[in-house]
């Protein structure tokens, strides 16, 4: 079958080796046919070639819920289900994600293999800060509880450790309280990037932040972006949307995103608000998954596809790396409907491959056209000197030697799944690329 | 008010979802299935989504000596029983089974024969209590014999003609009987199929079931509009359908 990430490139024609509806039928699966070398995949929705690889193990069957607290606020679920469905399940009863990533598309498994964050990573940190515990199916068909307390280092080696040392089977995860499924939402202008970097600076103690940034804008607007400020809301019903989503039937031409279409978009969508600051109240679906609305949106970028490039670099190096970087881009022309900021905060150091560093991080689609990676290869140099790093799930690109550069814990990473003989295995398209299958 | 439910085949991917809907409306939920761990993991998910209770047991389909003992069990549980789907079946490998006879008739004993046999039994408890619904999976493959799949084709067509008569027969009696012919929906049985427009989740028929079983439908498509795909279908002149690749 014909697979690809989000982003639809790089493509890959993979057997499907197995979609498990149990525990039980993996582990027959696995031991019947030890020449199973692969990677598991839920939702697909990382970007690139991480879920991608010559036999797929896919966890879109292990879809079931294993228990829920309503009092603590303990939900376990197998790794398959997906944010929409927890969603579902738990905002009802009062409770919603402690973290959640832009769309709620994602499988749960997905979220813990790249340890996504969101919108309140500079308060509340990622998604694996909430996870009390996984069951990991190894490479021999043995099934291990792991935790910070039961074997740590295969622990942490699995949150963010992109499907690489076993297949997730189910996870046990920490909720936090709400009262209401609205979001009050604070919108605030930036004329340019000192600006919105003082904005940051003056919101640290807000729940959720993340600006969008016009990309295309130059000399003294660059950097011109809307700060989205948002909180939960202490009144109102709990409701889920019933929204169902547009669908995008069809690969748009590729022609249609062009500088000038973007850029006029972006001039839009930055003048649209004649005020410096708006404030209203919003359902937690439009704030958090304005995307998850345009399904399959990914299709706007024409049938060869899109890469986003996300990076992060560290606090100190912030207003002049952002500066330097986005001059280059804006340069290039090279532009992006979706630019997004946020400030990350403090790393989680005992997760070896995990992407968020104290610091910025700037996420920009761009369709694959030719010198496209031309362009990223100089951003890399430029993330790499400021000592910065680029976010695996949503990379397809990115040299070895980058990587190991920019992921200095991946020795230890690759230590703790030698051990259990995951390195020979579990392996994707990406892992391959990044040298990390071959010992 | 609540219901009680009677699943049979109840790790297909169409039964999982339509059961989560049962048991979000705080269902009484009887599961028949091969799959004693997949029916125990479901068991816990069902009642975390506010089933009222839910209770499992081993069934296989070709074992035909053993259907009225299985059903017999779960009438006790169940006493009434409000509604019944049925919702197996084994998508054969159609290639396979041009070059064997064996293969053949299993695939029919397994989409066909053990289905009249449950019906055959479950018409006469239905007839009994005075109402209910017999709600069952068949196929758009179904509607016509197409050299892809015509064997899997073949026993959802006789289901079908099977569950006119029998709508006929238990009308008097105030049993409803529902066709359901889902299009292509993405689900285990289909899981290495590359997906095109035409494809449909399983959440989406389930809703389509509860609403055809609420609202006393005979007979549905889902989704819908596979009512005028097949309307087509069954349009194109043998002749020219002959040559046709479908």
């Amino acid at each position: 079958m014909h697979l690809s990430g989000w982003g639809q490139y790089p493509k890959k024609d993979s057997q499907l080796f197995s979609a498990p509806q149990t525990p039980t039928q993996l582990q027959h699966q696995l031991l019947a046919q030890p020449t199973f070398t692969g990677i598991a995949r839920g939702m697909g929705r990382s970007y690139g070639d991480s879920a991608l690889a010559a036999q797929i193990i896919s966890t879109r069957y292990l879809n079931y819920f294993i228990s829920f607290d309503e009092k603590l606020g303990l939900l376990k679920c197998a790794s398959g289900i997906t944010l929409e469905k927890i969603l579902a399940l738990i905002v009802p009863r009062g409770w919603f994600l402690a973290v959640t990533p832009g769309t709620k598309f994602v499988s749960v498994g997905g979220a813990i293999a790249s340890d996504v964050h969101g919108k309140n990573h500079h308060v509340a940190g990622s998604f694996c800060d909430y996870v009390l515990s996984i069951t990991l199916m190894l490479a021999n068909g043995d099934i291990l509880q792991c935790s910070r307390q039961q074997h740590p280092e295969l622990f942490h080696a699995s949150c963010g450790g992109m499907g690489l040392t076993g297949v997730i089977i189910d996870a046990e995860l920490t909720l936090q309280p709400i009262n209401s499924s609205q979001i009050h939402e604070t919108t605030i202008k930036a004329a340019n990037l000192d600006e919105m970097l003082a904005l940051f600076d003056a919101h640290q103690q807000a729940t959720y932040s993340v600006a969008w940034i016009d990309c295309l804008a130059k000399g003294r607007h660059l950097g011109r972006s809307l700060l989205m400020l948002g909180e939960h809301s202490q009144e109102g019903t709990l409701n889920i949307s019933s929204h169902q989503g547009l669908p995008i039937l069809f690969d748009m031409p590729s022609f249609l995103l062009n500088k000038y279409s973007i850029g006029a978009f972006n001039a839009l969508y930055y003048h649209r608000m004649r005020q410096n600051q708006i404030e209203c109240t919003t359902h937690y679906d439009s704030y958090f998954y304005p995307l998850d609305g345009l399904l399959h949106w990914n299709r706007l970028y024409g049938k060869a596809g899109f890469t986003q490039y996300q990076f992060v670099i560290p606090k100190d190096a912030g207003k002049e790396g952002l500066s330097r970087i986005l001059q280059c881009i804006s340069a290039s022309g090279r532009g992006s409907f979706l630019a997004v900021l946020k400030t990350l905060g403090k790393q989680a150091s005992s997760r070896y491959l995990s992407f968020p560093l104290e610091g910025y991080t700037l996420a920009l689609d761009f369709k694959i056209e030719n010198g496209l990676f031309a362009l990223l290869e100089k951003l890399d140099r430029m993330v790499l000197a400021f000592g910065g790093r680029i976010y695996l799930s949503k990379d397809a690109r990115m040299s070895e030697l980058t990587f190991k550069q920019s992921y200095p814990a991946w020795e230890a990473f690759q230590h703790t799944r030698c051990q259990y003989q995951a390195s020979k295995v579990f392996c994707s398209l990406q892992s391959m690329r990044l040298g990390l299958n071959n010992d | 008010m609540t219901k009680k439910i009677l699943m049979i085949g109840a790790t297909s991917a169409i039964a999982e979802a339509t059961t989560r809907l049962f048991a979000q409306r705080g269902d009484t939920l009887y599961l028949l299935g091969r799959d004693m761990e997949r029916l125990s993991l479901l068991t816990q998910d069902l009642k975390i989504h506010g089933a009222a209770n839910v209770e499992y047991t081993f069934f296989e389909a070709n074992d035909l000596v053993d259907h009225q003992n299985v059903l017999d069990k779960a009438v006790q549980a169940l006493q009434h029983i409000d509604v019944v789907v049925i919702a197996y079946g084994r998508l054969s490998h159609q290639k396979n089974a041009e070059q064997n006879v064996e293969a053949t008739i299993d695939a029919l004993h397994t989409n066909l024969m053990s289905v009249v046999s449950l019906l055959t039994l479950l018409a006469n408890q239905l007839q009994k209590q005075g109402n209910g619904t017999l709600a069952v999976i068949s196929s758009v493959a179904g509607d016509r014999g197409r050299q892809s799949n015509y064997i899997y084709g073949t026993a959802k067509g006789a289901l079908s003609i099977f569950l006119q008569g029998l709508r006929q027969r238990l009308f008097k009696s105030n049993v409803h009987v529902l066709t359901i012919k889902p299009g292509f929906v993405d689900t285990p049985m289909t899981a290495d199929f590359n997906k095109g427009l035409l494809w449909t989740t399983p959440e989406k028929v389930a809703r389509g079931i509860i609403k055809a079983i609420d609202n006393k439908e005979h007979v549905v498509y889902l989704p819908r509009f596979w009512r005028y795909i097949m309307f087509v279908i069954k349009a194109i002149p043998e002749a020219i359908f002959v040559r046709l690749k479908l």
